[in-house]
């Protein structure tokens, strides 16, 4: 049986306002390919931030690996992709080759400290995703679907298990948004990383995704897409009629 | 007076290594500053070091012992700072404001208290560089080795940190020690720099070189070296101009900053042009 890389049990989170993600219980194993989808306010990105560490889990457990999400520290296993927008200051003096290589830190020991063979490295993973030429450019000074493309590198520079991407094309015009999902699945089928991707787009998850988990802060349904298509859940979230709409392309 | 003339004083000697130190220093620190919005820090911990420099001053501790009291002081503080943001819900410069503010009253009462304002504690309010003493030129220099090896080991760390928190965290690193070593090292190059160009003007140590290289730079690295290269001249530049044209010092450097500022922005402007 593949290795269990995520996991969450009756995980509860809760601010000033109330709760925000309530009794969250699935699991991902080595290779899955799960569509994180919701309405907004529906607790997509805490849960993706709950599961790495960055918020406080009131009750439940989350775990990376097997291991504790609030002890976890192989963060080498882990890339992470959020939404482009507001991610940094757009007149940042950084190279895409030096913003890549911060990727590589994640498996240092303390002082950090990039070596000739780590450049190499980073020039590997430009040229496949096909961003070398630009490597001395500055990355405030890219398109927005070229942003995205040295983010996802960052995020694969050192080769990940697990890749999490919140709303990763947010900001890409349906061209590049297409290209962009085409290579994570690719990279989810070729070197079997597991994938946990955050959208809007109900679509993608039906072309890309092994399983999809809806959430409106409590987890309304979790498993494949064809299951979600034929369920109560469906018909009760979107009307008797909303099938042949959103489950057509499937 | 030429310019060998001038280099045969003692005093302009010292104050220029120590001006050339200091300027770097602050302009290297002030590129992470500037990129992290954090660039009134600089004013803030000025306004603590003027406090705290009037409780040395009255214990009747002067110039180099003056600096071993306010160490202590604006090294809390600078923490403090960073506290009040992650505790108490604040904005940076809220919390900047806060502590500045505190820090003037303190002095303004002691001075009031113990007799006044006296030359020391003016000198601390428009720098005097041309006073620096031989201790303070050994302290500068300790300082200085000791910021730039701290600034060597943290350099990927502060790097990561200032392009994305939430990344850093992710890879590992321990933003609330980088944040804390990034406020405390800025804490001890402005202490340092109070004598350089006094409270009213540190900032522009702080944020007009590493302003200007972010103009021109062409990498992360490119942007250190320019702005610390800006800063030291401006120094060098600053302290012959003003002695040889009988000008205050400390605001002359800060002109030839703008200055250079106003060039880089023009050279930007060209190139992107050209560029079109």
């Amino acid at each position: 049986m593949a290795e269990e890389i995520v996991a969450a049990n009756m995980l509860t989170c809760r601010y000033h306002e109330g709760y925000v993600l309530r009794d969250i219980t699935f699991s991902a194993r080595q290779g899955d390919y799960i569509g994180i989808v919701g309405p907004n306010g529906s607790g997509k990105s805490t849960l993706i931030q709950a599961l790495l560490g960055l918020k406080p889990v009131c009750s439940g457990s989350a775990t990376l690996f097997g291991k504790p999400c609030s002890s976890f520290d192989q963060w080498g296993k882990v890339g992470y992709l959020p939404q482009s927008l507001h991610l940094f200051n757009p007149s940042f003096p950084a190279t895409v080759a030096e913003v890549v290589s911060l990727g590589l830190l994640s498996t240092k020991k303390f002082p950090r400290r990039l070596t000739q063979h780590d450049r190499q490295i980073v020039d590997v993973i430009l040229e496949s995703l096909g961003i070398y030429d630009i490597r001395s450019k500055l990355i405030g000074e890219l398109s927005g679907g070229q942003q995205q493309r040295v983010l996802l590198a960052r995020a694969l520079v050192n080769e990940p298990e697990l890749l999490i991407l919140d709303e990763p094309t947010a900001a890409l015009d349906p061209d590049t948004r297409h290209k962009f999902y085409h290579l994570i699945s690719e990279l989810n089928q070729l070197q079997g990383i597991t994938i946990l991707l955050v959208t809007h787009d109900t679509g993608v998850i039906g072309e890309y995704a092994s399983r999809m988990l809806y959430l409106d802060t409590r987890m309304l349904f979790y498993g494949t897409f064809d299951d979600f298509c034929h369920s109560p859940e469906m018909s009760a979230l979107f009307g008797e009629h909303s099938q042949h709409l959103m489950c057509h392309r499937h | 007076m030429n310019i060998l003339e001038i280099l045969s004083y003692g005093f302009i000697q010292r104050a220029l290594i120590a001006g050339t130190l200091i300027a770097i220093l602050c302009s290297v620190l002030g590129v992470f500053l500037v990129l992290r919005r954090l660039s009134l820090i600089g004013d803030g911990l000025a306004h603590i070091t003027f406090g705290s420099t009037a409780i040395a001053l009255a214990f009747k501790f002067y110039a180099a012992a003056s600096l071993l009291v306010s160490l202590p002081i604006v090294l809390l503080s600078s923490l403090g700072i960073l506290k009040l943001t992650e505790k108490a819900r604040l904005n940076g410069d809220t919390a900047i404001g806060i502590v500045s503010s505190v820090g003037i009253a303190v002095g303004i009462t002691l001075a009031s208290v113990s007799g006044g304002y006296n030359v020391d504690l003016l000198s601390y309010l428009f720098g005097n560089i041309l006073s620096i003493s031989q201790e303070e030129v050994w302290i500068a220099l300790a300082l200085f080795i000791l910021v730039i090896v701290l600034l060597a080991l943290f350099f990927n760390d502060l790097l990561a940190s200032t392009f994305n928190e939430e990344l850093a965290k992710i890879s590992g690193i321990n933003t609330r020690v980088i944040n804390a070593v990034l406020v405390m090292l800025t804490a001890l190059s402005v202490v340092l720099a109070m004598k350089l160009v006094g409270i009213m003007l540190i900032s522009s140590l702080l944020i007009l070189p590493a302003a200007s290289a972010q103009q021109l730079a062409r990498s992360f690295r490119s942007c250190i070296l320019l702005s610390a290269l800006q800063g030291g001249l401006s120094v060098v530049i600053g302290i012959c101009l003003s002695f040889a044209a009988n000008l205050p010092t400390s605001a002359t450097i800060v002109l030839i900053n703008l200055l250079c500022f106003a060039g880089s922005c023009m050279i930007r402007h060209v190139l992107q042009n050209n560029d079109n």
